[in-house]
């Protein structure tokens, strides 16, 4: 049978193309990143209500990200949300132990995400520690019922 | 009244054989071993209905792009989302319309041209004439153009969402003035390789088998005079665009219908 070369290169390209292409929609567009799974260290907290936080959250501190919410479960002991965060490594041991945990609104409508506040108790968290102090999230319907009892009570 | 009953009795037997030639195909022609020259029948099948059919896909996937983020943009401007475009124009290229679209094409593109070609050797009668000297026309004509449908399409749906997405950032961000770091920002937030890509992905594998299927089958079964060979490459694209719509619902119940 008559082979050709550019038929062949052809095939190639293509394959290559899909392959380099799915590598696009990785990393450019699901934002993907190769770090190994050193690079980080996880801790917890827990919430009285979470609003609608959900995992793969951003977590931030002073609005930069420094890691993403991995789970949430219900801590039956408590009956409260525990939250499992995932951090970078170089705020390991960095964090003071009354580091607070808020969970914060983007905007009126938006995406919810955790924001941390550092303190400054000399002793610091360890992977794995939880965080105690914590702020819920704000969930408007409990603000406007506030509001409105606070009016009828004046 | 008692004819009618018997003729509908008749056409569901005539579809269930149908049905079951087509899976007889199907396992015959898609087992076998690949020898050396297999592999370069397969090689020139993927150049036919893959490489030949970029120009088409990458076009439509460029302008769907386009028209998303025109389209999305006038819609989420009035809630001041615009930062969300690129979120919108990944999320329903990658999960609904990349996967769907490029089966349609590739359905009319590809899938009518497998089934002529394989219509007109079996109504001039080289299919027969192959069986004649010991040569297994599933393996040697049907499987090759299988698989290579099966492989060509996936690889298209990702040039499609690619070139998508790009003309959405033409669109929005060149043309509307969207800001840059929030059309790649939001679209990096939202969308999950596994849940969107790979299910998008896990979707146009399943097009592409029926696609391809479809379309060998449709060639190979005809009756082999030039009215069955038009009629066949009219079925081709009829049946194969119902099953990809059809089919896309069920999948998309199971992968984002929360049932899981």
């Amino acid at each position: 049978m008559k082979r050709s070369k550019t038929m062949e290169l052809g095939v190639g390209l293509f394959m290559l193309a899909g392959i380099l292409g799915l590598l696009f929609l990785g990393m450019r567009v699901s934002g993907m990143a190769f770090t190994a799974p050193g690079d980080t260290f996880r801790l917890e907290a827990n919430f009285a209500n979470i609003g609608s936080l959900k995992p793969r959250a951003r977590v931030t501190m002073a609005g930069v990200t420094v890691g993403r919410v991995i789970d949430i479960e219900l801590d039956a002991d408590w009956y409260d949300a525990r939250v499992v965060l995932e951090l970078d490594a170089e705020l390991e041991g960095r964090l003071s132990r009354d580091t607070t945990a808020s969970i914060l609104t983007a905007g009126l409508l938006g995406e919810q995400y955790i924001g941390l506040t550092v303190g400054g108790d000399p002793d610091t968290l360890a992977d794995g520690d939880t965080i105690r102090d914590t702020q819920s999230a704000m969930v408007l319907e409990e603000l406007i019922q506030q509001f409105v009892s606070n009016m009828v009570s004046d | 009244m008692i004819g009618r009953i018997v003729s509908f009795g008749r056409r569901g037997c005539e579809v269930l054989e149908a049905l079951g030639r087509a899976g007889q195909f199907l396992a015959q022609s898609a087992v076998g071993i690949p020898s050396r020259e297999g592999w370069y029948l397969w090689l020139r099948q993927v150049h036919f209905v893959g490489v030949l059919s970029l120009a088409i896909v990458l076009v439509s996937g460029l302008f769907i792009g386009m028209v998303l983020a025109l389209q999305g943009y006038t819609l989420l401007v009035d809630f001041g989302a615009e930062q969300a475009l690129g979120q919108m124009v990944a999320l329903s290229l990658l999960r609904e319309l990349s996967p769907v679209v490029a089966a349609l094409l590739f359905a009319g593109r590809a899938g009518s041209a497998l089934t002529a070609e394989i219509g007109l050797m079996k109504a001039t009668e080289q299919l027969t004439s192959m069986e004649m000297i010991g040569v297994d026309p599933l393996r040697r004509v049907v499987a090759p153009r299988l698989w290579a449908g099966f492989v060509a399409l996936p690889v298209l749906t990702v040039g499609f969402s690619v070139v998508g997405i790009y003309g959405g950032y033409l669109v929005g961000v060149e043309w509307l003035g969207v800001f840059e770091g929030s059309y790649w920002g939001n679209m990096q937030g939202s969308v999950d390789f596994i849940g969107d890509v790979g299910n998008g992905m896990v979707k146009s594998v399943v097009f592409a088998l029926v696609v391809t299927w479809i379309a060998v089958f449709q060639g190979y079964d005809l009756v082999p005079t030039s009215e069955g060979i038009s009629r066949a490459t009219t079925r081709t694209v009829v049946y194969s665009s119902l099953a990809v719509l059809g089919l896309d619902f069920v999948l998309t119940a199971l992968m984002f219908g929360g049932f899981s």
